[in-house]
């Protein structure tokens, strides 16, 4: 199965051994997509790698940024200022959105409904408007810088994102009406892909998926960054452990954003966007390691400094690689159909897959 | 009982393609029709570079400081410069800029002390040939040139 498969949401090989209609193992062939992200940082300075973590996990590509800043903000022991963590925020929880939204689009199209996909992209447009009011790109958006941000507020994204908060939610409901008790879709997916609590930890899953075998964790409340620990929200979680489970954990997480959002565009403070960083970025010799929540699972940064101005070694835990282990467990014992159902619901990117 | 009915009369189907006729109305299209409407791009577009030129004599802005080239991660930009003898100032000979690599990350015009670089809110680059990405000085100044369609 693949490389080239519409619904391995890139370029996946999937060797699947069968009997009859049975999977009984499977091997995943990935690295078609391999750019040497990790290596190219080796040549860069930090200001100048910034926009290659974009391309990683380019559907969450702000959450990504969130992650390289904070970990080289960790390096130089230097903390954004408010202003920019609040801004942050709201960027943040907007990408998560949009990806939860695209995996919801995708999701659906691989299993057969093909509509939500039309619709869930609408409502993406409206987010990449506002990226692109505000950074001037929609998808590689390049929005943070170490330190705290490069852009001002651009005038009205305030308003802008309160009138996306309540466009949204009337929307989701209209997914929850399209799916959440259509018969297809439940029989599709109830049952389907089982990954227990103990497994996802042996694994090392995180995100979603582990979310809904019934574990709470969620590092924005864990280890909260970028002032989380300030905005009130739940954690989401089922106990199912089953693809279905999997979007109702999803679903439930983007209005738990939305609920996120309200608050954070109420209070943006007053006060400077950039940290005294100074032009040429040097961080003292050592190491750092930072993982914050992305719209996929843990996704961690690991950066060692030898004093220079470009990093010695830096190192990406991508969500959707080490979920992707699971695949085998999951689908093992499942029939041939339910692959594309499983891969979807893992909610992989190739481009952070390969990196 | 209940659910024995609902699973009779399809209820949840039917539910999902009400939602589907609810959006067929005419007010709900979403279609740009893009060469014949051009979108309006926001303020902030990170497209087309440009060298900008001081409007009122027609000499360049830029200053051949060379920053932008250093910022660039992917060394794409090559600035040459000649010291003018009589006003003992650097000034710009050449400025090289290929799009061909450029991925529109915004950290020249960052650079730029005087606002001489810009990635403006042009975004029609294509070309039918590799040379043509790369732009020279001219080019930069004057911006791209797209072809007007006509419908």
């Amino acid at each position: 199965m693949g490389p080239q498969h519409p619904s391995t949401h890139g370029v996946l090989r999937v060797i699947l051994k069968l009997d009859g209609e049975k999977v009984i193992g499977t091997e995943c062939v990935i690295g078609y997509l391999h750019r040497g992200v990790e290596k190219i940082a080796e040549n860069r300075t930090y200001t100048m790698f910034a926009p290659y973590v974009d391309r990683m996990d380019y559907i969450a590509a702000i959450s990504n940024g969130l992650g390289y800043c904070l970990a080289v903000e960790k390096l130089l022991k230097v903390e954004a200022p408010p202003r920019a963590q609040v801004v942050r925020v709201i960027l943040t929880e907007l990408n998560r959105i949009a990806s939860h939204l695209f995996w919801l689009g995708t999701h659906a199209l691989d299993i057969g409904a093909i509509t939500p996909l039309f619709y869930t992209l609408r409502e993406r447009e409206e987010i990449l408007k506002i990226f692109e009011d505000y950074c001037g790109a929609r998808l590689t958006t390049h929005a943070f810088r170490i330190g705290g941000l490069q852009y001002e507020v651009h005038d009205g994204l305030e308003r802008q994102v309160k009138d996306f908060c309540d466009y949204i939610v009337p929307k989701i409901d209209e997914y929850e009406e399209l799916l959440t008790n259509n018969r297809i879709w439940v029989e599709r997916l109830k049952g389907v892909g089982i990954l227990t609590a103990d497994e996802c930890k042996q694994f090392g899953v995180t995100g979603p998926v582990l979310r809904a075998a019934g574990v709470q964790w969620d590092l924005r409340k864990a280890q909260p960054y970028s002032g989380y620990e300030k905005y009130d929200f739940d954690v989401p979680i089922a106990h199912g452990a089953d693809t279905y489970d999997r979007y109702v954990v999803r679903m439930l997480e983007m209005r738990q954003c939305v609920r996120i959002l309200r608050q954070a565009v109420e209070g943006i403070p007053e006060g400077p966007i950039l940290a005294k960083v100074g032009k040429v970025i040097k961080p003292a010799a050592g190491e750092a390691y930072v993982s914050i929540e992305a719209p996929k699972g843990e996704l961690g940064y690991f950066i060692v400094s030898d004093g220079s101005t470009q990093p010695y070694r830096l190192r990406v835990r991508p969500p959707s690689l080490i979920n992707l282990q699971a695949l085998d467990r999951m689908v093992r014992g499942g029939l041939v159909a339910d692959v594309v159902a499983i891969i979807g619901t893992l909610d992989i990117v190739l481009g952070e897959v390969d990196r | 009982m209940k659910k024995f009915l609902r699973t009779i009369f399809l209820v949840d189907l039917l539910q999902g393609l009400w939602v589907t006729f609810r959006n067929q109305h005419p007010k709900h299209i979403y279609t740009e029709q893009y060469p014949a409407e051009r979108p309006k791009v926001a303020e902030r577009y990170r497209g087309a570079p440009r060298l900008n030129i001081n409007p009122d004599n027609g000499e360049t802005l830029c200053i051949a400081c060379n920053l932008c080239a250093l910022a660039c991660p992917e060394n794409l930009i090559v600035v040459t410069s000649e010291r003018n003898e009589q006003t003992r100032r650097k000034e710009l000979t050449e400025f090289t800029y290929d799009t061909s690599r450029c991925m529109f990350c915004g950290l020249c015009e960052d650079a730029c002390p005087v606002d001489a670089l810009e990635l403006t809110q042009d975004f029609e680059l294509a070309t039918y040939t590799r040379d043509g990405l790369i732009w020279d000085r001219q080019l930069l100044e004057e911006g791209p040139k797209p072809t007007p369609y006509r419908f």
